[in-house]
């Protein structure tokens, strides 16, 4: 290589004569250009089959799809909205459990973790992701809902008397199958997700940065604060809707631990239902608009995720002017 | 109970092996493919030998533990042939029957005009039935009696503690607990689910869900999946009940109430409660029975029916030939295996006009 880059005196020349030039420059683009077409054309087909499959449903209940709480199939009345709110609950008390945590284990593994620790302990969080999310279920619904319940009962007795947090801590289902459990066991689940992505984007803060901070006398918190969050930002926040995505769209342990019912309340410590779990649960023995239906809660499953994903991208992009001007 | 499969797995070889000899001793007289017109059972037996290729059936679960049995000493009769039989449910059964994607398929329900199978495209044959048992959790009360109303009143809900007049009307001299009723149901759609309701819906005028293979459940009530989950959501509760079918709610050891039928006996779920209530239901024309609510002293009243669809035509000979043998084999030798997995026999009378209706495939 080196030789031919030596003989040719312009080597423009030389690289086209090994193998064509613009042509292959063209072609190139065009392959990677359909590649990226290849994905967004996927994405519109789901849900174009998705939406014609759905439609009997949608054309039946208009929008009462989304604003109706009565799943009755018997007598061909789909509203899920309280599926959609199951959904938001658990997967919020999943991220208020698991985005703390992660990003204390991130910070732990590339801030203070002594150098042989961070190996295995990264094995072992990483282990945690290749769990069956099956095995939570039923680890979930056998062991940690019928242990929890004690605890439900406790903390009921204790706030239950407040106004407003006395309704959130309601009275706990016996079974201890509710939107707290599911969003415990959710919350073990996409804690892996979050804290390897958080670890990574931590680990491209600038060692510049950090010692600078360190030189002008910070201690080793506000050396975090304000070196490694303003400039992880972004990242964190594109982690966290990656933990986000898996929670809403976790199905069979969610399925297994909520509890089944159809219902909207405020008491995290009541069963409920969410949209995945309806849709396994319920489409094996479902006929017609009931079919049709289950498929509809999917297609507002998957709206949900792309606005969820819009709206966060835009947060990324203002905050990050925000965060990096009071950084610099 | 494993012991008695393997004993009987055992007895049936040694019948095959005889069988198999005297076959030989007697020619091929009986050359025509076990159309299944006789009831004897030996005589269909030496044809199953005949059969070979593959047979894909799927359908519903609620027979699944039986139609597993039957396949796996229908093995031993008929080597050259394979059966699988998937339980993916009874609507997705009738979807890919409708779909030519089996052979034949396994329903709880009968089929609807917007399940998939065209009209006249397919026949019910009846193979076994089974109790759906009313399990509770509840200790101290290890005798239950409910009467339809009283049963519809705590699935919807109307009543809310064990203590209520209501069920202490229907158990006279029981101290029931203050303690609250936790429902479980089927959290997936479901047969069981269709035919408790379906029973309440005929024997309660309190009852107000409707029926279908998904209900709108009370907000209080809970879900779990399928009869082994409801089971075990029922044994994690004090105060808990639901309806589960009577293999998993025995082999769950849980408690059964006894149920008001319609000749006002209250009677538990048992095989024989549920043979008696198919002598007490009436066949309808093709073979389609409502065995819920039947009329009998002795019968069960929560008594569900199950059926194999098979297609009125086939364009395979053989195929039709290995679905006719193997429903033939469920009708006859397949009988005797059921009470060993929990499964109630069809009577003769109604067994004799299952094998008459295979006789109508061309």
């Amino acid at each position: 290589m080196t030789t031919q880059t030596q003989t040719g005196p312009d080597p423009k020349t030389e690289l086209s004569s090994r193998g064509g030039g613009p042509r292959a420059d063209r072609s190139f683009q065009v392959l990677t250009l359909a590649a990226g077409l290849l994905v967004l054309a996927v994405l519109a087909l789901i849900l174009i089959t998705t939406t014609r499959e759905a439609w009997p449903a949608f054309r039946e209940m208009g929008l009462r799809f989304i604003t109706q709480n009565r799943w009755d199939p018997p007598s061909e009345i789909f509203g899920g909205l309280a599926f959609i709110y199951g959904t938001a609950i658990v997967s919020l008390i999943a991220l208020i459990f698991a985005v703390p945590v992660s990003i204390g284990i991130a910070l732990f593994l590339t801030e203070l973790a002594p150098r042989r620790l961070r190996a295995p302990a990264v094995t072992v969080i990483d282990l945690l992701a290749a769990v069956p999310s099956v095995v939570f279920g039923l680890w979930g619904v056998l062991v940690v809902a019928p242990k929890l319940v004690p605890i439900y009962q406790w903390i009921h007795d204790v706030l239950g008397g407040i106004p407003v947090i006395g309704a959130i801590f309601g009275q706990p289902v016996g079974s201890g199958r509710n939107f707290m459990t599911a969003g415990l066991i959710l919350a073990i689940m996409i804690t892996p997700i979050i804290t390897s992505i958080a670890r990574e984007v931590f680990d491209t803060v600038p060692r510049a940065d950090k010692d600078a901070a360190l030189a002008l006398g910070a201690t080793r918190w506000e050396m975090i604060t304000g070196a490694v969050f303003p400039h992880s930002f972004g990242g964190l926040v594109g982690a966290v809707i990656l933990g986000l995505g898996r929670a809403m769209g976790e199905t069979i342990a969610i399925a297994l631990i909520i509890g089944s019912s159809t219902q909207i309340t405020a008491n995290v410590f009541a069963s409920g239902n969410a949209m995945p779990a309806v849709i396994v649960s319920q489409i094996g023995e479902s006929t017609g608009t009931f079919t049709a239906a289950l498929i509809g809660l999917g297609v507002v499953l998957f709206i949900m995720t792309v606005i969820i994903n819009t709206a966060a991208q835009a947060i990324v992009r203002r905050a990050e002017i925000r965060m990096r001007g009071t950084a610099s | 109970m494993n012991r008695n499969v393997l004993s009987r797995r055992a007895l049936v070889g040694v019948a095959v092996a005889a069988l198999a000899l005297a076959g030989c001793g007697g020619g091929d007289d009986d050359s025509d493919t076990g159309t299944g017109t006789g009831t004897d059972a030996s005589a269909g037996a030496s044809d199953y030998a005949n059969l070979s290729g593959e047979l894909k059936a799927s359908g519903a679960s609620f027979p699944d533990a039986f139609y597993q049995e039957v396949i796996t000493e229908f093995k031993t009769v008929a080597s050259g042939l394979t059966v699988n039989y998937n339980a993916v449910g009874s609507g997705q059964g009738k979807k890919d029957f409708g779909a030519n994607l089996n052979d034949f398929a396994g329903t709880d329900s009968t089929v609807k005009d917007t399940d998939g199978p065209a009209a006249g495209s397919y026949l019910y044959v009846p193979t076994v039935a089974a109790p759906i048992t009313v399990s509770y959790n509840l200790s101290g009360v290890d005798k239950l009696q409910l009467s339809p109303d009283t049963l519809a009143k705590i699935f919807q809900t109307d009543i809310k503690k064990w203590n209520d007049p209501l069920i202490g009307a229907d158990n006279p001299g029981v101290t029931l607990p203050d303690k609250n009723i936790t429902v479980a149901h089927r959290s997936d759609g479901s047969g069981t689910t269709n035919n408790f309701s379906k029973f309440l819906v005929a024997a309660a005028p309190a009852w107000k869900l409707k029926s279908g293979d998904t209900l709108d459940w009370p907000a209080s009530t809970q879900g779990a999946e399928k009869n082994s989950g409801v089971a075990q959501l029922i044994k994690s509760a004090d105060g808990g009940i639901g309806y589960v079918d009577f293999s998993d709610a025995k082999a769950s050891g849980l408690s059964f109430a006894a149920i008001k039928n319609k000749d006002g006996q209250f009677v538990a779920a048992s095989l024989e409660g549920a043979t008696a209530a198919l002598n007490g239901a009436t066949i309808k024309d093709d073979l389609t029975y409502d065995p819920l609510n039947a009329a009998g002293p002795t019968t069960y009243a929560i008594t569900a029916p199950t059926y194999i669809l098979v297609r009125t035509t086939y364009s395979d000979a053989a195929k039709k030939d290995a679905v006719k043998g193997f429903v033939t084999y469920i009708l006859n030798e397949g009988q005797t295996l059921a009470p060993e997995v929990d499964f109630a026999p069809l009577p003769e009378a109604l067994k004799t006009k299952a094998l008459a209706q295979l006789d109508k495939i061309q």
